[in-house]
């Protein structure tokens, strides 16, 4: 009975909703946690899946091998690699597409590469105007990777350790 | 002056009614485009981000932008509906949302239309509103829209029940029917004020304009979380934009009217300072920011409990509150009310 007439007390009252309100209230006061997007950016780990470029060595030859490892790698067969022999023996592509409106990001074409060639970068703000511009050749990856060597390096770099 | 009302001769006072009507009018559709933007800018205060900032200066030109953008967009019509009830729900919606204004008095002698019964006429002009949410709701031949329909109609028949009777406790106070007379008789500063010897009819008054409006947390007439946007799902471009409009129109009238009837209107709380307009609209600017917190505190009751709380708590409570006010006038008790 006692506890009945404490809880009419406590409902009629409206006490659970004063609290509520000062919960609010307070959160008026707070520091805002809003990130202004294209002024400021969250911090992106090293190991962040963007964009997909083709590195090369610092004597400015290609790393990829075709050893094909990434192509079977992939979940979402995005991947499309052709090859040759080259006059010196070597092997390497002379087709390596991504479409990247196949592609889930996962990584796993990064994880098997076994030169570290093919990698995917902190890039993710980017588009494409028509069908097709997201199906990205080997030229195209090359010269993502051309353009962003230092920071891919440093990526690398930073994440070794944990590897 | 003279000259211009000897020119237009029996012309000036249709024109002058105009003039005033549109110097309510006008700041009411400001008030109203800023108050979506209060109401943007507190709710994300209160969930800790920033709300609109992006246009114009800390996103001042937002409400702007919005009106812009709902005026340039096609009304589509359902082929299901009925294509003239459809169009005359908006504006059966927004119509009484605005004339309820005729009979607001600003101060002790800005008024347009000083009623003897201006409080009946609010009243009564605001229930009608109610018809533009049901006609909505049937015209747009949908689930939904019928649903929301259905529902606003109940709680709003419910709610104007405890919210007459919450009036009727400041009518037996005051011991008028006009607006002006109710904020005069309750003169003397702070302490007067009605809502503290009608406290209990002042919680009710508050509760059941939260329900008359259809704001949170009794907004099942919108409910977008279980009847998408309830009576309004149909409604696109300028159609929505006078649902809107009433909405947030009548959330003004109503925190207007308790501020005239529980917080002194435009009379002064301490003695040393004015009476002005500038009271009133601090009040009423007060009971719109407890809407807002109310809405960013509460979750969305559920239908059954909106009954309840309506017929089984709110009539009784100001029910019990009126015989106890008429005992308490009878004895010496009454100076509180006067």
């Amino acid at each position: 009975m006692i506890k009945w007439i404490q809880q009419f007390f406590k409902t009629f009252l409206l006490i659970e909703l004063l609290k509520g309100m000062a919960v609010t209230g307070r959160h008026l006061f707070l520091k805002k946690l809003t990130i202004q997007y294209p002024e400021q950016h969250t911090p992106l780990s090293p190991r962040f899946r963007g964009l997909h470029a083709q590195r090369r060595y610092p004597n400015g030859e290609e790393r990829c091998i075709a050893c094909k490892l990434c192509e079977a790698a992939c979940p979402a067969m995005a991947i499309h690699i052709e090859s040759e022999q080259r006059a010196d023996g070597t092997r390497r592509t002379t087709r390596y597409d991504i479409d990247l409106t196949k592609c889930i990001f996962c990584g796993y074409c990064e994880e098997a590469c076994p030169v570290d060639a093919i990698v995917e970068t902190h890039i993710f703000a980017y588009h494409g105007e028509k069908r097709g511009d997201l199906y990205y050749t080997k030229e195209m990856l090359l010269a993502v990777g051309d353009q962003y060597e230092a920071e891919i390096a440093a990526a690398r770099a930073a994440d070794a350790p944990y590897r | 002056m003279d000259q211009i009302q000897t020119l237009l001769g029996p012309a000036w006072l249709p024109i002058w009614t105009l003039v005033k009507i549109m110097a309510i009018v006008l700041p009411l559709l400001i008030g109203v485009a800023y108050l979506t933007y209060a109401e943007r800018k507190i709710i994300g205060y209160m969930q800790v981000r920033i709300g609109p900032n992006r246009v114009g200066p800390k996103g001042w030109l937002q409400p702007i932008a919005d009106a812009l953008k709902l005026m340039f967009k096609e009304i589509i019509i359902p082929s299901g509906s009925n294509k003239n009830i459809f169009l005359l729900a908006p504006v059966l919606a927004l119509a009484p949302a605005l004339a309820a204004w005729a009979v607001i008095p600003f101060n002790d002698t800005m008024v347009l239309a000083d009623l003897d019964a201006s409080l009946l006429y609010v009243m009564a002009i605001t229930s009608m509103g109610v018809y533009g949410v049901i006609l909505a709701g049937w015209a747009s031949n949908s689930k939904y829209a019928f649903l929301g329909a259905m529902r606003s109609a109940a709680q709003i028949v419910s709610y104007e029940i405890a919210m007459g009777f919450a009036l009727v406790g400041v009518l037996m106070a005051a011991q008028s029917l006009n607006l002006g007379d109710i904020v005069r008789a309750q003169a003397g500063g702070f302490w007067h004020w009605y809502f503290l010897p009608l406290f209990p009819m002042f919680m009710v008054y508050l509760i059941a304009i939260l329900a008359e409006t259809n704001r949170s947390p009794f907004d099942v007439a919108e409910g977008e979380s279980e009847i998408v946007a309830g009576f309004h799902v149909d409604y696109s471009g300028m159609a929505f934009a006078v649902f809107f409009l009433a909405e947030y129109a009548n959330m003004i009238l109503v925190s207007l009217m308790t501020a005239l009837m529980f917080l002194g209107g435009w009379l002064s709380p301490v003695p040393f300072l004015p009476d002005s307009l500038f009271w009133l609209l601090g009040k009423t600017s007060f009971i719109l920011f407890l809407f807002l917190w109310f809405r960013a505190t509460f979750p969305r009751y559920r239908y059954d409990q909106i009954m309840r709380l309506g017929w089984k708590v709110l009539i009784p409570v100001s029910l019990i509150w009126l015989l106890v006010e008429g005992a308490m006038m009878q004895t010496s008790l009454g100076r509180f009310f006067h």
